[in-house]
């Protein structure tokens, strides 16, 4: 068991290399720490989401025999609380020790990151699923109910995180006692803070040797503006000033506003899929109470369901009769699909419609990439593994692709990188399934100047996934890119290098400021594609890992776009055509010119590689013919070798794609669509 | 001696239904005059394997090997008894020509190849005018023992002569220097005029296209009617290849061996050498006929540890032709000929397709190429104009790499300098023409 999980960290780092520095520590440590403990797998550790629930299930009704009377926890005795967290500062740590404390879970020195259930999770070090924990907390004489609503800690998971806020009325913000603020902190405290919610600042591992905590406690309030005094130092490792943390969310985390009496309203916060019992939808109650039996409305698809199970979770799922105004559990209603139990929708008695709560903007997708089987009679396994995935992470957007190159595929959209490095990682991990991903590319977007074409699109602002929609330029007013405000933190003796980066990423600086002694917080406005394919990388080389970054979406701008095509002996190879900006068009075209011609054999006659802009040749590398290629010594006993030999080129050439005359093996065009690996 | 059907067959229409038609049978048809050694069915020739090399070359992965304590009398008694067992298996009544190689086949005592030749002169008919061939290493040694394997019966000497720079010849590990060389050739020429070969390696570590030209100059001067070129062929586990992926040594590119290729055929060309095969060059028509039975699709039995053979086993009822393979290890081989009479370790039945294959490669290696009567020998279903015909062989003849006329089927100048890139789509062409068979052993029509 120890060691299947050694070896799944170990291949790890490979893949990690191309990701964020902090990711990169994070799991440099976790391996130590797995390595040193004797690891029995914890029920929680189960890697498929499915069995999880299943098996946990079972145990909850077997074991657990305690009923909960819920009408004992009146609004006034509970609290709903997130945390908050750069990754890696502890929040999953602490959320253990809460745990623990609670009695929710049994004090072993096996409770490691017992809300994190996914292996990417625990081997990233960070939350990709949010997560809920009911929690029983006796505080002077009354036994509070707080619901620990546990939060993925990146942002290109904000869509859960805001999801869950919208469930809170507080949040713990932890941060790290030693590195301090960092990227995601300032991302995390904004979205929170613009909720209006208390804020609880919690500085974490005060137990270690280089802990600055009052360094720390000043960057908060300079930045943040909270008294240094609100601040509760801890260490969530050792338990250290934990129960002082339960005193003060009960202290200063106001109860959620909800009257039992009311009509039942719900709000559906999170939901997952169950193979054996359809969508358990984790809900928040608004206002009035809900019975097994109960028959509830959606509101968004104004369909009725019967509540078949209600309960709340600790963090098990554990049975209940009813829930009241202001809890926050799960309910099993007959659900069969996802789309069933929208994320922000509304629940109420069927009789009793009522005002609809808010809901939230769907998640959009801001980065695409092809995905493609290595081997074509993988796609039907393939498609059943990514089918899986998309079911509890309805945030993926999946479209049908196919390449001449490539195969049969699919282009999938994601929330951002990160999103898109685990998607892919949990297919490899919990799927096995091995795939080739493009570059990842962003949406672009056009406005449309021909009447034409707006007749034909219906609209005049037209989003371009494909390159081959790019409108001409002709018949558009503007194209535009998304943005992103950037966020970065780093040690005052980088500044140069990363203002440098950010320069040649076409970033415009708009806020420095330091927020201690000697490290600064900077803000760029980049073009989301600027930083798509290995800007995390530079970040992390150029400042040897000290640096953080996050960004948050910032809208589209006006850009000089263009439309690049790769050509072969003058013949365009429609899967290598892009968008790029026109600033960038002639290096980006150069490198795809090089790469081709690495990876593309000398043949019978010269090649051309050329990339064009319309017409406007404007990079350009040549592949020379061959001018020997023949096995010079050929007798009895070579016959068969030889044979062998040329069976399998013959094979090969069955294989490749002919663009004109010129053959390009499926490897030249893997090595020019997939990620860098720099 | 030409079964009915085939001769059927090839009258008729085109398609050719019988499945005998496409059998090996090895022989002409009647009119043809085209003299192929070891093309009819009672005919073959031999190839003999001297496994032992005194020490490794730098660049060899041939199946070789050093040893100190040869025994001579059993090895020579395995060779004599496996070209016995085989004989009688191919049931041939003439071995055309016979060719010892090895490792180094100079180092076999002369008496051991005088048996193995006697052996086949009591079994079958050995035509006195038969093409004898042996590889010799121009070491002093040798040089000595060339009159003895003259007396024995040897008539043709190919000498691994490889370089005139002595340097080059340690880089290459070999065992012998210039002097050595010119002088074994001397006395080579002396015993078999007009019948010498010499083989050279260009393409050597250092080398440049000026000192390989001054080089093959020099060589000209001194060498008989016969040179054989190879480049040198950096195999994997050799100890050169080693050192040229540790970087220790490094090889000229793709762009100059290429250059070195073209001048030599140049100026052989000039010295009235012709070329006849991709690495083959003879003035005064002194060819080797034993090579040109293997890139004619000849029959051949091969003889010794690691030797190939390609022929009917007709001796146990075989109608079709085998690819065969002795075993490697000369001790193993040694203890199987004394139990069965014969080391053979593989035999794979060559189907009517792939026989073609094999006459498609081989024969276009040869500057003359493929005669159209070469090719209906093997194809009687599928002619050359019809294989010829996709778009992608009809560019390479705009291109001018391949020919294709009255003639036959053959490489241009320059085609011949890059066949391997020319055989795949060929081949790839021959499998669509040949896969379309609806019975086993029948050729498909160009008419479907």
């Amino acid at each position: 068991m120890q060691l299947s999980v050694i070896y799944a960290q170990g291949s790890m780092l490979t893949l990690a290399r191309r990701l964020l520095d902090f990711r990169i520590l994070k799991i440099i440590r976790k391996q130590r720490y797995t390595s040193t403990c004797t690891v029995i797998r914890h029920r929680w550790m189960r890697n498929v989401p499915a069995i999880y629930t299943y098996i946990s299930r079972q145990c909850s009704s077997q074991s657990d025999k305690e009923q909960f009377d819920m009408s004992k926890f009146p609004v006034e005795n509970i609290r709903n609380f997130s945390i908050i967290a750069h990754i890696d500062h502890g929040k999953s740590t602490l959320a253990d020790r809460l745990l623990e404390i609670t009695g929710a879970i049994a004090k072993t020195e096996r409770n490691k990151q017992v809300l994190d259930k996914l292996q990417v999770e625990r081997e990233r070090g960070i939350t990709v699923k949010a997560q809920t924990a009911s929690l029983l907390y006796a505080h002077q004489g009354h036994t509070y109910l707080l619901n620990l609503i546990d939060t993925p800690g990146h942002v290109d998971f904000s869509y859960e995180v805001s999801r869950s806020i919208s469930a809170c009325q507080g949040v713990l913000l932890v941060v790290d006692a030693n590195q301090g603020i960092q990227a995601q902190t300032v991302a995390n405290f904004y979205l929170a803070f613009e909720a209006q919610l208390t804020i609880i600042p919690v500085i974490n591992k005060i137990d270690l040797k280089n802990a600055d905590p009052e360094r720390v406690e000043k960057q908060i309030e300079k930045v943040f503006d909270i008294p240094k005094e609100d601040c509760i130092r801890i260490s969530a490792k050792l338990g250290t000033n934990v129960s002082k943390v339960l005193e003060e969310v009960v202290k200063r985390i106001p109860p959620p506003v909800a009257n039992k009496d009311d009509p039942f309203k719900a709000l559906v916060f999170d939901s997952t899929f169950d193979h054996y019992r359809g969508v358990v939808a984790n809900i928040a109650l608004f206002g009035g109470q809900v019975r097994k039996g109960d028959r509830i409305m959606s509101a968004h698809l104004g369909k009725t369901y019967e509540v078949n199970e209600l309960g709340i979770l600790r963090p098990e799922e554990h049975p209940t009769d009813r829930l009241y105004a202001g809890q926050v559990g799960y309910a099993i209603a007959g659900m069969k699909e996802v789309k069933e139990a929208q994320i922000g929708d509304t629940l109420f008695h069927h009789r009793h419609p009522v005002e609809p709560l808010p809901g939230f903007k769907p998640a959009k997708a801001m980065v695409f990439a092809g995905m493609y089987p290595v081997d074509q009679s993988d796609y039907s396994t393939l498609r059943s593994a990514v089918e899986k995935l998309t079911l509890n992470d309805s945030s993926v957007t999946m479209q049908r692709d196919s390449s001449p190159a490539l195969g049969a595929g699919w282009r999938l959209g994601f929330l951002g990188l990160l999103h898109m490095e685990v998607f892919n990682q949990r297919l490899e991990q919990e799927h096995n399934a091995s795939v080739i991903m493009t570059a990842p590319t962003v949406p672009y977007k056009a406005i449309l100047s021909s009447a034409k074409l707006i007749k034909e699109y219906g609209e005049e602002e037209i989003t371009i996934v494909n390159p081959a929609q790019f409108p001409d330029k002709s018949q558009v007013t503007d194209y535009l890119e998304p943005m992103v405000m950037g966020t970065i933190i780093t040690p005052d003796e980088h500044i140069g290098k990363i203002v440098t980066l950010c320069l040649n990423r076409r970033a415009v600086q708009k806020n420095m400021v330091y927020i201690d002694d000697n490290r600064v917080m900077m803000k760029y406005l980049f073009p989301l594609n600027e930083i798509v394919v290995d800007f995390y990388d530079r970040l992390k080389s150029l400042s040897s890992g000290y640096s953080s970054f996050d960004y948050e979406d910032a809208g589209y701008m006006p850009a000089d776009l263009v439309k690049m095509d790769i050509l072969l002996n003058g013949r365009p190879v429609e899967e290598l055509t892009t968008i790029v900006h026109k600033d960038k068009a002639y290096v980006s075209g150069k490198a795809v010119c090089e790469r081709l011609k690495d990876s593309i054999p000398r043949q019978l006659f010269e090649i051309a590689v050329q990339a064009a802009i319309g017409s406007k040749i404007i990079a350009r590398e040549t592949i020379k013919a061959y001018r020997k290629n023949v096995l010079a010594k050929c007798y009895g006993g070579d016959i068969t070798r030889k044979m062998k030999l040329l069976k399998k080129q013959a094979e090969g050439k069955k294989k490749m794609r002919r663009i004109g005359n010129v053959e390009v093996p499926k490897d030249a065009f893997i090595n020019v669509l997939k990620r860098n690996e720099k | 001696m030409l079964p009915a059907a085939l001769r059927k067959c090839r009258a008729g229409p085109l398609r050719c239904l019988s499945g005998l038609a496409c059998r090996d049978s090895g022989g002409p048809v009647p009119g043809d005059r085209e003299e192929v050694p070891g093309l009819q069915a009672e005919e073959a020739s031999l190839y003999v394997h001297w496994p032992y090399c005194l020490r490794r070359c730098s660049y060899c992965n041939f199946n070789k090997y050093i040893s100190r304590s040869v025994n001579h009398v059993s090895m020579a008694t395995c060779l004599q008894q496996e070209t016995e067992t085989l004989l009688r298996l191919s049931q041939v009544s003439r071995i055309t020509s016979v060719f010892f190689g090895g490792g180094t086949p100079s180092l076999a005592p002369p008496s051991t190849v005088a048996a193995v030749l006697e052996t086949v002169a009591r079994h079958t008919g050995l035509q006195d005018d038969a093409e004898v061939t042996l590889e010799v290493n121009p070491t002093p040694v040798g040089v000595a023992k060339l009159a003895e394997f003259h007396q024995a019966g040897v008539n043709r000497f190919s000498i691994g002569v490889q370089s005139l720079r002595d340097e080059d010849l340690s880089i290459l590990g070999r065992d012998h220097n210039s002097q050595h060389a010119l002088r074994t050739l001397e006395e080579a020429q002396h015993l078999c005029p007009g019948r010498v070969s010499v083989d050279v390696i260009f393409g050597r570590p250092g080398q440049s296209v000026e000192s390989w030209e001054r080089e093959l100059e020099e060589l000209l001067l001194v060498c008989d009617d016969h040179v054989s070129l190879y480049q040198l062929t950096l195999e994997r586990g050799t100890h050169l290849f080693k050192q040229v992926q540790s970087g220790q040594l490094s090889v000229p590119s793709e762009d100059i061996t290429a250059h070195m290729y073209e001048s030599a055929r140049g100026i052989l060309g000039k010295r009235g050498f012709l070329q006849y095969e991709v690495s083959n060059f003879a003035r005064h028509g002194a060819v080797s006929s034993h090579n040109l039975g293997y890139w004619k699709a000849g029959q051949y039995l091969g003889v010794g540890p690691g030797a190939h053979g390609r022929f009917v086993p007709r001796g146990e009822g075989g109608v079709w032709r085998e690819a065969r393979t002795q075993t490697l290890e000369p001790d193993v081989w040694m203890r199987e000929v004394q139990r069965w009479g014969h080391g053979t370790r593989r035999r794979v039945e060559l189907s009517p397709a792939a026989l073609l294959e094999e006459v498609l490669v081989m024969g276009l290696r040869l500057t003359e190429g493929i005669s159209h009567q070469h090719w209906r020998r093997f194809s009687p279903g599928l002619d050359l104009e019809q294989l010829l015909g996709s778009a992608e062989l009809q560019e390479l003849q705009e291109r001018g790499l391949l020919i294709l006329d009255t003639r036959g089927l053959r490489c241009s100048w320059e085609g011949l300098a890059v066949l391997d890139s020319l055989l795949p789509p060929l081949l790839l062409e021959l499998q669509t023409h040949t896969h379309a068979r609806s019975e086993p052993g029948e050729l498909t029509t160009g008419s479907q």
